[in-house]
This record gives structure tokens, sequence and C-alpha cells, in this order.
């Protein structure tokens, strides 16, 4: 549990559904015979940042590779802006953006000079010195690709990603092996892009990650999504719930709390009070205490994270895969 | 669906293998594995060879000199060391590195940067036989290629078939290093049956046998003759010939991309 005073809810804001980007439904893959994927369906609108998270070898990259048009699935749909990847990849990659987890460039070549050289590849590629500005690249755009630090290979690999101008881009593991200041200024940048109207597929295995950046996450584990929500609501159904602490003026009697929809349970540690439930439990519980003019003082909220939804996810799905097993 | 994006895939895409020839030549000339061993070591051994007055001497009972029989050995130096170091372990480290992947997530397929890279590594060759034949003939009492038609039909095959050598082994090497050894490996026998440290006149004529049937005998072969006025023999250039159709056809068979 992080102990912090968080926002109370950072839903995806209303709007019209707008048609899904990419589709996939029942995504199968197997390499040889270990099954990477086997069952894995999600939709992600435009303009959305989509998370998939997971564990390691949980599935993740197959899934995007499959998206992208680097693998052939073995079964299931998959329609990205109406294209099948397999039979449509000329096309596709016109239009999708990729930044691949491994991977490194020409050592010699200058930071212009690939960002040139990718943007021959395209049709309407972007603008080459307005990307590199975007992207802070341009005090080390003469600068030989070997000698940049690993947050500005990053940055670069996301220009290349982006150079061609594309509807979608998807991102693998963007943030590893980045300084806490480099993986800051990366979401920045993410955040900016999808604000520039390109729909983000984002592969990650950091929580805090996928909390900042994403509007909704697909929690893969052994090639099945386990869970799909936004971060807020899936850390709340799955995290343990929310902890509200504060100090109250006066006694109180609890079913005054304890009978409230969202409360769980009321718990008194000394002259705190404890109250654990979902969703906006500041309001409701200063409302209900106010009304019995009882007042609250130094309330503390200890939210649910990603991370704890993660965790219990991922372990009964481990403890499942066993009792099933045995 | 929203958009539907109905362009006809580009089968040739010029502006971008322009690109990509360009900086594979400025690569190649900031780290130059190929331009240093594959042109200069070539032109220095030249230099040596052409100052020791003993080579500049007719070869017995012939009118070529010493250094005439060498210019071809040294072409088969230039290629082997090109085509079977410069060109294939970039392109292994480039596999390795997942930048052909990389390239393949693009609209450009990878093959057109092995076609840069080939391109960058044919100029190289072309440049360092051009700087042996003209310095060789300039400075050092090389006879200028008396049937030139021949020459260069012969050292283009030797070419093609070097360069289908160091294809299969940029195809098969996993990594760098076994690309680095299967390079050095080859190069010994190569070298060997070309003559570069038993001329092929004084090989035996089982040796010599031997050598017709490899790819540099044949092209030192090929190419003395030609420089001495004959149009090279039609058994060493089908022994090219086939050796750049074998293994130009196995390259493509077995090139992976990932």
């Amino acid at each position: 549990m992080a102990v912090a005073m968080q926002p109370l809810s950072r839903e995806a804001p209303v709007r019209a559904a707008p048609p899904p980007i990419i589709e996939v439904a029942g995504l199968r893959k197997s390499y040889g015979r270990t099954a990477a994927v086997q069952d894995v369906s999600f939709a992600v609108s435009e303009g959305e940042i989509f998370g998939i998270l997971g564990p390691n070898g949980a599935g993740k990259t197959t899934t995007v590779e499959c998206v992208s048009g680097l693998r052939a699935r073995d079964g299931g749909d998959v329609s990205v802006l109406g294209l099948d990847p397999q039979q449509d990849r000329d096309q596709l990659r016109e239009v999708v953006g990729v930044q691949l987890q491994e991977g490194s460039m020409r050592p010699m070549l200058k930071v212009w000079e690939l960002v040139h050289l990718f943007a021959s590849f395209y049709r309407n590629p972007r603008d080459e010195a307005e990307l590199i500005e975007t992207l802070g690249l341009t005090p080390k755009r003469n600068s030989y690709y070997r000698s940049l630090s690993g947050g500005q290979k990053q940055r670069l690999s996301v220009a290349l990603a982006l150079i061609g101008n594309p509807k979608i881009a998807i991102l693998d593991e963007l943030t590893t092996g980045l300084d806490p200041q480099a993986r800051r200024e990366t979401w920045g940048l993410i955040e900016q892009v999808r604000d520039g109207n390109v729909t983000i597929l984002l592969v990650t295995h950091f929580m805090d990650e996928a909390e900042r950046l994403c509007d909704r996450v697909a929690l893969i584990d052994g090639g099945h999504v386990i869970a799909l929500d936004t971060p807020t609501r899936l850390a709340e159904r799955e995290g343990g719930g929310n902890h509200m602490r504060f100090r109250p003026s006066g006694p109180f009697d609890d079913t005054l709390l304890t009978r409230l929809p969202n409360v769980a349970a009321v718990d008194h540690q000394g002259s705190r009070v404890v109250v654990s439930g979902t969703g906006d439990l500041i309001s409701v519980v200063i409302h209900a205490l106010g009304c019995a003019g009882v007042q609250v003082d130094e309330v503390q909220l200890e939210s649910a994270t990603l991370e704890d939804a993660f965790v219990r996810l991922t372990r009964h799905a481990l403890a499942d895969g066993r009792s099933g097993q045995s | 669906m929203n958009v539907v994006v109905a362009t006809p895939p580009r089968r040739w895409q010029w502006g971008a293998l322009r690109e990509l020839v360009v900086t594979e030549f400025k690569q190649a000339w900031r780290a130059p594995l190929g331009l240093g061993l594959g042109v200069l070591v070539p032109v220095i051994i030249l230099v040596i060879l052409g100052i020791a007055p003993a080579l500049q001497k007719n070869v017995p009972s012939t009118s070529t000199t010493y250094m005439t029989e060498y210019v071809p050995i040294l072409i088969g130096l230039v290629l082997v060391l090109i085509a079977l170091v410069s060109l294939p372990i970039p392109l292994v480290m480039l596999r390795e590195r997942a930048f052909l992947r990389r390239l393949s997530t693009t609209p450009v397929a990878p093959r057109w940067l092995l076609t840069a890279q080939v391109l960058v590594n044919l100029v190289l060759a072309l440049v360092a036989m051009v700087l042996i034949v003209g310095g060789g003939v300039l400075f050092f009492h090389v006879a200028a290629p008396g049937q030139l038609g021949g020459f260069i039909l012969s050292a283009l095959l030797a070419t093609c078939a070097l360069f289908s050598l160091g294809l299969v082994i940029a195809a098969l090497a996993p990594n760098p290093g076994v690309a680095g050894v299967a390079g050095t490996v080859l190069l010994y026998p190569l070298l060997f049956f070309a003559g570069m440290w038993t001329p092929r006149e004084t090989m035996s004529d089982l040796m010599r046998t031997i050598s017709d049937y490899t790819p540099l005998g044949a092209a030192q072969h090929a190419m003395l003759t030609s420089m001495q006025g004959t149009f090279p023999p039609t058994q060493s250039l089908v022994v090219m010939a086939a050796y750049a159709v074998v293994f130009g056809f196995l390259a493509v068979k077995l090139f992976r991309w990932e």
C-alpha cells in the first residue's frame, strides 16, 4: 500500500465511444510446444494509451508482435485500423510505428542521420527537425548514436517510431534501464504524443508507469488476459480497497459508517480510526460523520495501487495453475 | 472501421535505398573495417612487393614479371577481405542487434539494407581493384591487361563468387564472432590455392588441378591469361560462375532476418 494523498478518481473522460482502432479476439500463438499466448482479447479506442501489463514471459511482447505484424498468429482475429496485420503488412507498416524492446542502431551514424534515414522509409514523414526538438534531442542532433546515454537512445527510438506519422505507436518496455529522471521525461513525452492524436499501445512491467500513463490496462498472465480495466478501478477492485485514516473530534457509533454501501470495515486504533472500503471514501465518511456532528481531522488515504492488484491477481493465477495441475 | 488505408505497397523504394546506401557509406567511412582491411592492406602489400627488385624481373622462360603474376593474387586478397570479412560481419551484427527486425517494422523491407551493404562493399572492392591494377601498371612494371574485356569479366565473376560465399557466412553465422572465424578459416585455403604463398606455376599437377576448381585459383588463372593478352579459358569462367550461382542461391535460401 502506498501511503499518499492520491487523486480519488482518474477515470477515462466520458466521451461518445469511438469505434476501436485495434481489435484483438481470441489471439493464440505458440512457439513449438510452448503456448506463449493462449487466449487474448481486447479492444483499443482511438486516442487511448492502452497498457499491456504482466510478469516476464506472460506473453505481452508476443501479443503486440502479432498486432504489429512482426509475427504470424496461430489463431484468433486481429484488426488494426481495419487491416489484418498478416495480410496487409505493407499498408500497416505505413501507419503503425514500432519501438522494439531490444535493438540498437548503426553506432557511427548521427542522430539527425538516423532520423533522416527512417523518414525516407515513409510516404508522409513528420518534420524531422520538429520531431528532434519535441524529443529534446536538438542538442544531440550531431552526436553519434554510440555516444548517446541510455535515455537519449530511448528517446531516439521513440522518435524513430513516430517519424512516419503513425496513427498507432507500439512501445515495448519503454523505460527499462532508464534512471528515474529519464523515465519521467519519457512519460511526459508519451502524453505529448497522445495529445498529438496517436493511439498508444504500451507494453510494460512497471506498475507506476501504467498507473501514470494508461487510460486502460490489460493484465496478461500465462498467455491469458486476467483483468482489463482502468488502472484506478483495477487497483480498487483487486488491490484490497482503500483505507481512510483519520482522527475524529469525538466518539461515534460505527454503524454510522458500516451501513454506507462502500465501507467494508471500521477499525479503531487508539485515537485514530481506519475505514476500509472502495470508491470515494473521504467525502462519504466526512459527510456521514458531519451529519452526526463529528468533525474529521488529519485525514490520510491509503489507496490500493495497481501494484497491489497486480500482485494479488498474478498470485491467484499462479495458485490456480498449481491446483489445476495437482 | 474508421480508417482504411488503401495504398498499394511500393515495390521499388528508391528514396529509401538511396538513403540506406548513403548512410552505409558514412558508416563505412567512419568505422573503416572494409576500407582499412580490404583496400588499404592489399595496396600496402602491392607497394611493398613493388619495391622489391626481385619481383620486377621476368618469371623464367616467360615475358611476364613476377609483379604481374601477383596482381590477380592481390585482387583475390581484396575479394576475400571485403567479401568474407567486411561484408558479412556488419550484417551479422545488425541482425544480432535486431536492426534488421526494426527495419521490418517499417515499410522498407530489410532486403534493401542487404542491397545497400552489398553495393557499398562492391564499390570498395572496385576501388581497391582499380588501385591495384592501375598502381601496378603505372609504378611497378605490371603489364596492362592485354585482353581488357576478358580481365573485367574474370574480375566480375570472381567478385560474384566471393560475395556469394560471404553472404552464405552472413546467412549462417549466429554472431559476429563466428562470422569472423568462418571468414578467416576460409581465407587461407582460398588464398593458398590462388598462389599467395606458392605460385600456381610451381604447384604440383594435383595441386594445380585442385586450384583450378577453387574460386580464386580459377580467378587467378583467368585474370593472368587476360593480362597476357588471351581471352580467359571457359573452364575458369564456368567455375567462378558456378560458385556464384550455387552459393548465391544458398545465401538467398538460408538468410535469416532475425
